[in-house]
């Protein structure tokens, strides 16, 4: 018999599954992928939303945008000279994000550095805890916090006359972005390959000679990042800021000055703010830069992160 | 026969214990704060705290009372942002842990949704305000609000549950995929069940980041006052607008005057111990499984 004319071996049947699942099968994956999608569509779609209400005043000619970034007087309701100035409200923002960071940075850093290289295992895992808790507690009961408790604290101890100010709003957002700082610092520190520790002590070193000759320097980019997302933190904060720093829009002399922030006034103004009114707009156009300052730094932060972890 | 210690390493030795004490008091810093808050609130709250303070409704201009719609608008909008958004949350944290290969688009998917969390309460409140109540015309809603707060919440549920993926061993999937099962197939019949308790950790904490979330809804479909019947069940329609307790806080605090003392600091405690609660019972959760594991 000739190869040619030789019959074809018997098939196996492959066993196959009902279309039916198949089908299912397809449509789940498609779900899935959507789904993944889904998180660039709402980034873009919270920049198109928020765009979309600011434009209109982007391109009116009575509207100029150097004002609004540079100029310090906010009169937004002022019948005769109405002014959309967000110097002020920018630079409140940067006064309580600084205080805050001047106090949390420290801390968070400082206990990172406690939990992942000196308490003992079962200090770690309840500090832990606590952490969490702390990260947990609403915007608006540390506003409450720094409104009622802080705020007379602050007047008793220094005798300042109002306790709303850039203290109060400073500590209050050092308490909320604290926990964001301990616990990337602590992965950060946890990075550094352990033969990086033994080799330390196989020198001879304590422990604190590793952690400030060895471990900062190792773990470098990804503390510079866990206070990056500290600053994210502050800088965004709403309720808390709302409530405890006081409403004066205007440049700080110090820390004992009411401000106002960028996130803070808009929350206060946006309810009485017509909407389609150019102070209605302008809110929008806050929140477009507020945007795009919390984008900046929180691609800059996985940038610092990644760099590490190429190397 | 020990070594004498020379004056070198005295001076390390004493460093070290400096530091440890410095870095030790930097830990119990964090603690004290949360004790001392929690405490001082409970204590002023205590004449106000209560099972009737929570079902009653608030009276004499909300200066007395208790805070049952705020609390029933709470559980709504809670409720329908976990519908929303937990879903979403899981399949997306199947696709970048099971699905996403290592490339840029998938960076792009990674870098949204560290963006989506990092983006400030108050811009979630501009878009909620622009896309569900506006441009989608739903109006100040419970939808619009529970909407908005369910894409706040989204990275949350994003997070844990891929951590949640991750912690399954690849081997677990290689198994599954060489007795011929497809991918889909191995995620729900070996991925899934054994994350399960992991991603239910993740939909407590969104949970609680959703319920004292304040600027997102007070904008898109909270209000100061809705008239509810004491100890209602289903008091609003899902197009009506409601109460919510984060922003009956802030009201109190702020809006309101002549309340009487312990009011504000009982809804403080009440909001701040259900987020509490509900954080210690993911903590419990976490802890649980890990006994459990079996690998």
């Amino acid at each position: 018999m000739s190869p040619e004319n030789a019959p074809d071996p018997p098939r196996a049947r492959r066993p196959q599954r009902p279309r039916w699942a198949i089908l299912g099968e397809r449509a789940i994956e498609a779900l899935i992928r959507l789904s993944g999608v889904s998180a660039i569509l709402f980034v873009a779609a919270i920049f198109f939303f928020v765009l979309r209400e600011a434009a209109p005043v982007l391109f009116r000619e009575d509207f100029s945008l150097a004002q609004f970034l540079f100029s310090t007087e906010w009169y937004p309701t002022s019948a005769s000279n109405v002014r959309y100035g967000t110097l002020a409200l920018t630079v409140g923002t940067l006064s309580v994000t600084a205080l805050a960071m001047a106090l949390a940075v420290p801390f968070g850093l400082g206990a990172a550095i406690y939990l992942s290289e000196f308490c003992a295992p079962r200090v770690r895992e309840t500090l832990k805890v606590v952490i969490e808790l702390l990260s947990a507690i609403p915007s608006v009961v540390w506003g409450f916090v720094g409104l009622t408790v802080m705020s007379r604290l602050i007047v008793n101890l220094t005798g300042a006359p109002v306790g709303v100010n850039v203290l109060n709003g400073g500590i209050i957002l050092a308490l909320m972005s604290v926990p964001v700082i301990v616990s990337i610092g602590e992965d950060a520190l946890k990075a550094v390959p352990d033969s990086y520790r033994e080799a330390g002590v196989a020198l001879g070193a304590t422990r604190w000679q590793i952690v400030y000759r060895v471990l900062l320097p190792a773990a470098r980019n990804g503390l510079l990042a866990a206070v990056l997302l500290g600053v994210g933190r502050a800088a965004g904060e709403t309720m808390a800021v709302l409530m405890a720093t006081g409403h004066a829009v205007h440049i700080p002399g110090g820390v004992l000055d009411s401000v106002r922030t960028l996130t803070a006034n808009i929350a206060a103004e946006l309810g009485e703010a017509p909407a389609g009114s150019d102070h209605y707009r302008v809110l929008f156009l806050t929140g477009t830069l507020l945007f795009l300052i919390t984008f900046a730094v929180n691609i800059t932060a996985d940038f610092v992160v990644r760099g590490i972890r190429r190397k | 026969m020990r070594f004498a210690r020379t004056l070198h390493v005295a001076r390390k030795e004493r460093a070290e214990a400096a530091a440890k004490a410095v870095f030790a008091f930097m830990a119990a810093a964090m603690i004290v704060p949360l004790v001392l808050i929690v405490g001082y609130l409970v204590y002023v709250a205590w004449p106000s705290l209560g099972w009737e303070f929570i079902v009653d409704i608030p009276r004499r201009g909300m200066t007395d009372g208790g805070i049952w719609p705020a609390f029933v608008g709470t559980l709504y909008l809670v409720g329908i942002s976990l519908l929303v958004s937990a879903p979403i949350g899981i399949l997306a944290a199947v696709y970048l842990n099971e699905y996403a290969k290592d490339n840029w688009f998938n960076r792009m998917v990674h870098l949204a949704v560290i963006n989506l969390a990092g983006v400030p309460s108050i811009v979630h409140a501009l878009f909620g305000l622009g896309a569900f109540v506006y441009a989608a015309r739903l109006g100040y809603s419970i939808l619009s609000a529970s909407l908005t707060l369910a894409i706040m919440t989204l990275p949350v549920i994003i997070a844990s549950t891929r951590e949640a993926l991750a912690s399954v061993p690849m081997a677990f999937r290689e198994a599954c995929w060489n007795v011929g099962a497809t991918r889909w197939q191995t995620i729900r019949a070996v991925v899934l069940p054994n994350s399960i308790s992991g991603i239910l950790t993740g939909v407590i904490l969104q949970v609680s980041r959703a319920a004292g979330e304040t600027a997102p809804v007070m904008f898109t479909g909270a209000v100061f006052f809705k008239a509810v019947e004491r100890g209602e069940l289903f008091p609003y329609g899902l197009h009506e607008q409601c109460m919510a307790l984060s922003m009956h806080l802030y009201t109190l605090a702020t809006q309101v005057p002549n309340v009487k003392e312990s009011l504000p600091y009982a809804t403080a405690v009440v909001l701040l111990g259900s987020v509490l609660l509900v954080n210690a019972a993911a903590i419990a959760l976490r802890v649980y499984i890990r006994g459990r594991k079996k690998w």
